[in-house]
């Protein structure tokens, strides 16, 4: 894998992991071109796109676009596969997951991100294990900081922001159906 | 709950928060990042938010440099500062921050740090050399997580310089307790070798360690490292085929814990990347993939669950099911799987299905005619890659009768395409096809001028230079070469008189040359009119100078004649002021030659002579210079392809285009004479230089691009030998009658599905897609069957033409001279051996030594039954005879060699029905069979038995002498009785047979031998000449026996080493033009490399290696006593880069051929 963004459907990026060397004129040239390619595309079109000598693999989740570039001999298949396990991580971790959880905790989207896939390869397949790796690491700011927090209901929170949300049904129910299976 | 509880705290900024207080922690800090991406959100316009960002970065950037913010803070800044780098906003000051933090912080602060510089620095920035220390002293931690984190940094960005530095640690932790530290280890380790391989070269033996690890995931990590490998060199690592091909038994199986699956599919990655190992290893190799078989065959078996998981491994599985060595159930499986995709309704495993079926066309093209309504459909699909993807198929199935709707297709897409890329590639495409198959000239302009149209500039640079060489250099009839050029010149004459301001500069400058060059070949156009045109060319805006002088080159040939010369002489002064110094003298040049007819005639001839320009192309003149440089320690000139390839690879995407698949270049050589060695090894039985019968013949089969055809509908197809049947015996060079024996063989099959007479549009479509394709006539729908030959076969190398004249005029005459040779010889010349002139004319004193060996020889035969007195008396060790001591040249000659001549022997049926048990001692008597003395101090191979009955056993040996090869032939009556007239003959029409002798007896004794000698010759090189012979005698006078045999003779039984020294081959070098470049396969089984490839290559063709000097070595050999070939190597990487040059146009291809075969049987 070449490199992997998240973005909204405003186009805004969320998350930009890049596997290879690239300028930073570079990397924003390419993110500026494919965030407009990828959101021009029509829901019933295909997963993958070519762009430039690379493979594009995308998938929509509710308001938030996953994108990989992939090299030519690479399975698109699995590529996608390796973008919904990533969805099943963040799903586990945070709960269910929304764009929300992924603006304010763009730092532990991206832990999560390098325990899963390293250096573009897959890394650790097992979710129990990317957890586990996670939870550990967690665990030292929870003894670090043990200061009691009383915060206000999220939910409050999030219905003031709803338009951020990325629960939608379909998308809940499939993250239910893939729950089901994986336990 | 706990997930509720602990969301609520990380995701949701507390209200109550204060900046102030510094003990305030998480809460507070999440809260300022909150609080900045609220007021973000909020924020409508650009510009607003642009202002907000900076102001915040000017915040930040205050922040980070107070000596008073604590390590907390600044973990909180930097966070912060990601936030805006995402945004596209530049944090450069904070990037010393982030490594500082990574160094000083605690834990946690380390973690952002680390993560901060991540995000910030690529590989290549100078900070990062600041960050070694802190890993270095992060690995050495007895904390694991920080040895986690570590480890993960050194795997994303890592300077190369400093992996030396770090490596002895990386590679402790390999055996560390913690499962997840060593799988961090071995990615790094990983990320390490394809950054700098030859760094990790000591630790392969602990990569294997790490393969049996026992934690599935530090195995599966293990993988990567191997895949790559196996990539690079699949032969090193085939004694792990059988632990590869168990763990995706068990994995298979449900062996591994619960944890590792997805969607219930045991681990889906593991499997993959195994399969995908799988076929790297089982390619081209049998054994290897017989052990493969069950397991594939369990894992399409399992994969049946209707999720895109499954499919995702399914397609791994038939990539490799087709890419390893075949087997017909597997594939008839995999075949299907291909069609469940196809016919999907799910685009994305369409797309897939498309992906696979290209891929595997290549192999078998009459699975794109089982889909082929689908493909029509995928054709006019709205979405844009699964036409793209459809269209790669079509292209792969291009032959001589679909190419016109193909190309039609191809360029309507085109058309309405605007990515770059995808046009360079497609138009590089059309140029190909429209080259190899155009039907006539006139649609082959026409669709050159559409590519030229649409491909624009950005069109490479090859194909208008191809396109203009191929209408400059011709085909072989001039009639049609004429033709070609008029119409040419016609369709741009209007394509100018139309508004030309929109068209491409690169086919604006085409058009100017072919209309200077060739405008006078049209027969009542005025020169003027042409002229007038160019010259408005000239004028109009746009046009680029580098067009312009294009523009004014033509005028310049234009310029004959009085009025003509008028308006070339206002051209030329109105160039006199131009500020282009290139175009003034190019006006100034003009001026000069419309004054001085006379030079002007000299320099350009009107009908430019196709040769007239002598271009030296091997630059002799500078011979002296470059071996003067050379003597003085100057390195070896590097071609620029090798350079490159030196350069080493990179693993950035290639933002350029693609490159062309285009055959074509600038170089001397032509399409015709570039043959790739896999196709010499396809058409088995032809001859390396003609290519002519051999596009010819592919016309009634497939024309893929010279892709080798091994796969049928019944699977694989074997190597087809053209002693195949007898009747191919009896004419083996002609092959264009084989395959037409071929195509009524397969006529004559019943047609397996008579097309219903009515046909939509679509079938329509289809039928005339995929006419032509597969290998039954009857399997394309509306079938034209007549073959078409591609129309712009480039004019063959003069020594080509000659070549095949010389084989044709030397086959005739063999014939008549065997006959001649054979009635004469029937007058009963029997004891009178005809000995060959150069043994008669090198008498020379006889060893001692060698001497006393005849006798033991003689004693041999004696008791083997041979009684010299009785028998023929043609097997006697007349001292004569004996060979001259200059032919037993090095002493390591003397070798049996190999035997290609076993596998070639075909015995034809008839015989076969005629064994009888009492001549199963045929075999054995081969083994007593010796060479005549005088032969047996000479290199030749083992003495195999070609083909017996019940009276006789005719057995065959290969001599190699020193300028001809010997084929000897033994003869042995394996019956008491007397076998009278025993008549021997020996045909073979590729090559010049010289002397023979003893080929015809009057009687041969019971339990006797006799021997007869041919000398073979080989002028110009064939990869594998067939020979034919035949044995009549009588076991009593009227009843006739007849035996036919047949074998084959490869170029490497006429190679001979050419011994000289490094400065001669340095000279020799020079001077030969026809070279050929490739990789071969490098064996590193045992000690050097290149020594040991060099040997394997010597041992087996002959060669003599002149000098090896560090990885590069010289080798010469050469046909015979004629002429030499030379051979460059150099070790690159993984494989052996070799560069071949001969006189002989065909002898590199050839060469190299064998050089592969050799190195394959090794």
């Amino acid at each position: 894998m070449q490199f992997m963004l998240l973005f909204s459907r405003q186009g805004k990026l969320r998350l930009q992991k890049w596997y290879v060397p690239l300028s930073d004129k570079e990397k924003k040239k390419i993110t500026r071109e494919l965030v407009q390619t990828v959101l021009a595309r029509k829901p019933k079109m295909c997963s993958f796109l070519e762009w430039r000598d690379l493979k594009i693999v995308y998938k929509r989740y509710a308001s938030l676009y996953f994108c990989c570039a992939i090299e030519d001999q690479d399975n698109e298949l699995i590529t996608l596969e390796i973008i919904h396990r990533y969805v099943e991580l963040l799903d586990k971790y945070f709960g269910s997951v929304c764009e929300l959880d992924i603006i304010f905790n763009f730092e532990k989207a991206y832990f999560i991100l390098d325990e899963f896939l390293l250096g573009g390869e897959a890394q650790e397949t097992s979710k129990k294990n990317v957890l586990k790796a996670i939870e550990q690491a967690d665990l030292l700011q929870e003894v670090s900081h043990h200061e009691a927090c009383i915060a206000p209901s999220g939910n409050a929170f999030l219905t003031q922001h709803s338009s951020f949300l990325i629960h939608e049904p379909t998308l809940n129910s499939h993250i239910l159906i893939t729950r089901n299976m994986c336990s | 709950m706990s997930d509720v509880v602990e969301k609520t705290l990380t995701a949701l900024p507390s209200l109550l928060s204060l900046d102030s207080q510094p003990g305030a922690g998480k809460l507070s800090s999440t809260s300022k990042l909150g609080q900045f991406i609220r007021n973000i959100t909020e924020l409508t316009s650009k510009h607003e938010e642009e202002k907000l960002i900076k102001k915040e970065l000017a915040v930040i950037k205050d922040q980070v440099s107070s000596p008073y913010t604590t390590m907390r803070q600044m973990r909180e800044l930097m966070v912060r500062s990601m936030y805006c780098e995402m945004l596209g906003y530049e944090a450069s000051f904070a990037y010393i921050h982030a490594i500082k933090l990574a160094q000083q912080g605690t834990v946690l602060e380390k973690r952002a740090g680390y993560l901060a510089v991540s995000l910030f620095l690529n590989e290549n920035h100078e900070l990062l050399l600041l960050l070694v220390n802190t890993v270095l002293k992060d690995l050495q931690s007895t904390n694991i997580i920080e040895v986690c984190m570590a480890l993960t940094v050194v795997s994303q960005i890592f300077p190369k310089d400093m992996i030396p530095a770090v490596l002895p640690l990386v590679e402790e932790k390999l055996s560390h307790p913690k499962e997840i530290i060593r799988r961090k280890a071995v990615l790094a380790l990983y990320k390490f070798y394809l950054i700098a391989p030859n760094q990790v070269q000591h630790i392969h033996g602990k990569f294997r360690k790490a393969l049996c690890d026992k934690d599935p995931g530090v195995m599966t990590s293990s993988l990567h490292i191997y895949l790559q490998m196996i990539q690079e060199s699949p032969d090193s690592y085939k004694d792990l085929v059988g632990s590869f091909v168990t763990i995706l038994r068990q994995v298979v199986g449900g062996k591994l814990p619960l944890d590792f699956n997805y969607h219930s599919i045991p681990a889906p990655w593991l499997q993959m990347q195994l399969l995908r190992i799988l076929s790297l290893l089982g390619r081209e190799d049998q054994s290897t993939s017989e052990t493969m078989y069950d397991v594939l065959n369990e894992s399409l078996r399992r994969a049946e669950m209707n999720h895109n998981i499954t499919y995702a491994i399914l397609y791994e599985c038939v990539k490799a099911i087709y890419t390893i060595h075949p087997k017909a159930e597997l594939l008839e499986k995999a075949a299907k799987c291909i069609g469940n995709f196809v016919l999907s309704p799910k685009i994305n495993l369409k797309y897939l299905g498309l992906k696979a079926l290209t891929y595997v066309v290549q192999h078998d093209a009459s699975l794109a005619l089982q889909h082929q309504m689908t493909i029509i459909e995928c054709l006019d699909h709205s979405d844009l890659l699964i036409k793209r993807e459809t269209l790669e198929l079509l292209f792969r199935i291009t032959n001589a009768q679909n190419v016109t709707v193909i190309v039609e297709r191809i360029l309507s897409f085109l058309r309405l395409c605007n990515d770059d890329y995808t046009i360079i590639d497609l138009v590089g495409k059309v140029a190909e096809l429209a080259e190899k198959y155009a039907p006539d000239n006139e649609w082959f302009i026409q669709t050159m001028t559409v590519v030229f149209s649409l491909g624009g500039d950005l069109m490479p640079p090859d194909i208008p230079s191809s396109f203009l060489r191929l209408l400059a250099e011709g085909s072989q009839s001039e009639v049609d070469d004429r033709q070609l050029k008029v119409y040419a010149v016609n369709s741009y004459l209007s394509v100018l008189n139309d508004d030309c301001s929109h068209l491409p500069q690169r086919f604006l400058q085409v058009i100017s040359w072919v209309l200077g060059e060739y405008s006078y070949l049209r027969e009542g156009l005025d020169q003027e009119e042409v002229i007038l045109l160019l010259k408005k060319l000239l004028d109009q805006r746009g046009v680029s100078a580098e067009t312009r002088s294009w523009v004014l080159s033509a005028l310049t040939k234009l310029c004959r004649g009085s009025g003509r010369a008028e308006l070339a002489l206002a051209v030329a002064e109105s160039l006199s002021s131009t500020l282009d110094t290139v175009l003034r003298q190019q006006g100034h040049e003009l001026r000069h030659l419309i004054q001085d007819g006379s030079l002007h005639a000299r320099v350009l001839p009107q009908p430019a002579p196709a040769n007239s320009l002598e271009v030296d192309s091997s630059l002799s003149f500078l011979d002296g210079f470059v071996s003067d440089a050379l003597a003085a320690g100057a390195a070896p000139y590097k071609p620029p392809h090798q350079r490159q390839e030196e350069l080493g690879q990179q693993r950035a995407p290639t933002l350029e285009p693609y490159a062309l698949s285009l055959p074509m270049s600038l170089s001397s050589c032509t399409v015709t004479d570039r043959q790739s060695p896999s196709v010499l090894s396809m058409s088995s039985g032809l001859s390396a230089n003609s290519t002519e019968p051999s596009q010819r013949a592919g016309v009634a089969t497939l024309m893929l691009e010279g892709v080798k055809r091994v796969w049928g509908k019944e699977g694989y197809l074997p190597q087809r030998d053209t002693s195949e049947t007898p009747a191919t015996v009896e004419e083996p060079s002609d092959v264009v009658q084989s395959s037409h024996q071929q195509v009524v063989i397969d006529i004559s099959q019943p047609e397996p599905e008579p097309e219903p007479p009515q046909l939509d549009k679509k079938q329509q479509l289809a039928s005339s897609l995929f006419v032509g394709l597969g290998s039954q006539n009857s399997a394309c729908l509306l079938g034209k069957t007549e073959a078409t030959v591609p129309r712009f076969r480039r004019k063959p190398h003069l020594n080509d033409a000659s070549s095949s004249g010389t084989s044709e005029r030397s086959s005739d005459s063999s014939h008549s001279s065997h006959s001649t040779a054979d009635s004469f010889l029937y007058g009963g010349l029997l004891e009178e051996e005809p000995a060959t002139p150069i043994q008669s004319s090198r008498h020379a004193p006889q060893p001692i030594a060698a001497s006393g060996s005849c006798e033991a020889r003689q004693h041999g035969l004696t008791v083997n039954g041979v009684d010299e007195n009785r028998g023929g008396a043609v097997v006697c060790a007349k001292e004569e005879k004996r060979a001259h001591p200059t032919q037993l040249i090095e002493s390591d000659m003397v070798r049996v060699r190999p035997n290609a001549l076993a596998e070639g022997a075909v015995v034809p049926p008839q015989n076969c029905s005629r064994h009888l048990p009492s001549t199963s001692s045929c075999g054995s008597d081969s083994e007593v069979l010796k060479l005549p003395f005088e032969l047996q101090n000479l290199p030749h191979s083992d003495i195999i038995s070609l083909i017996s009955d019940s009276h006789l056993c005719i057995s065959c040996c290969r001599v190699f002498r020193e300028d001809a090869l010997l084929i000897v032939l033994f003869l042995s009556n394996s019956t008491e009785m007397v076998l009278c007239d025993v008549a021997l003959e020996l045909s073979c029409e590729e090559l010049q047979m010289g002397s023979l002798r003893g080929n015809v007896m009057e009687s041969m004794a019971g339990r006797t031998s006799s021997v007869c000698h041919y000398t073979v010759f080989m002028e110009r090189p064939h990869t594998h000449v067939p020979f034919t012979g035949t044995v009549s005698y009588q076991t009593q006078p009227g009843h006739k026996h007849t035996l036919h045999f047949s074998g084959k003779l490869t170029t490497a039984d006429f190679i001979r080493p050419l011994v000289l020294s490094t400065e001669e081959y340095g000279k020799l070098w020079l001077s030969f033009s026809h070279d050929v470049k490739q990789n071969l396969r490098l064996l590193t089984d045992a000690g050097d490399p290149l020594i040991a490839t060099l040997n394997v290559l010597k041992d087996c063709l002959q060669l003599h290696i002149v000098d090896i000097i560090g990885s590069e070595g010289i080798v010469a050999c050469r046909l015979l006593d004629g002429a030499p070939c030379l051979m460059h190597c150099r070790v690159h990487g993984a494989s052996l880069a070799v560069w071949l040059r001969s006189s002989l146009s065909s002898f590199p291809d050839c060469l190299l051929y064998h050089c592969q075969r050799a190195l394959q049987e090794h």
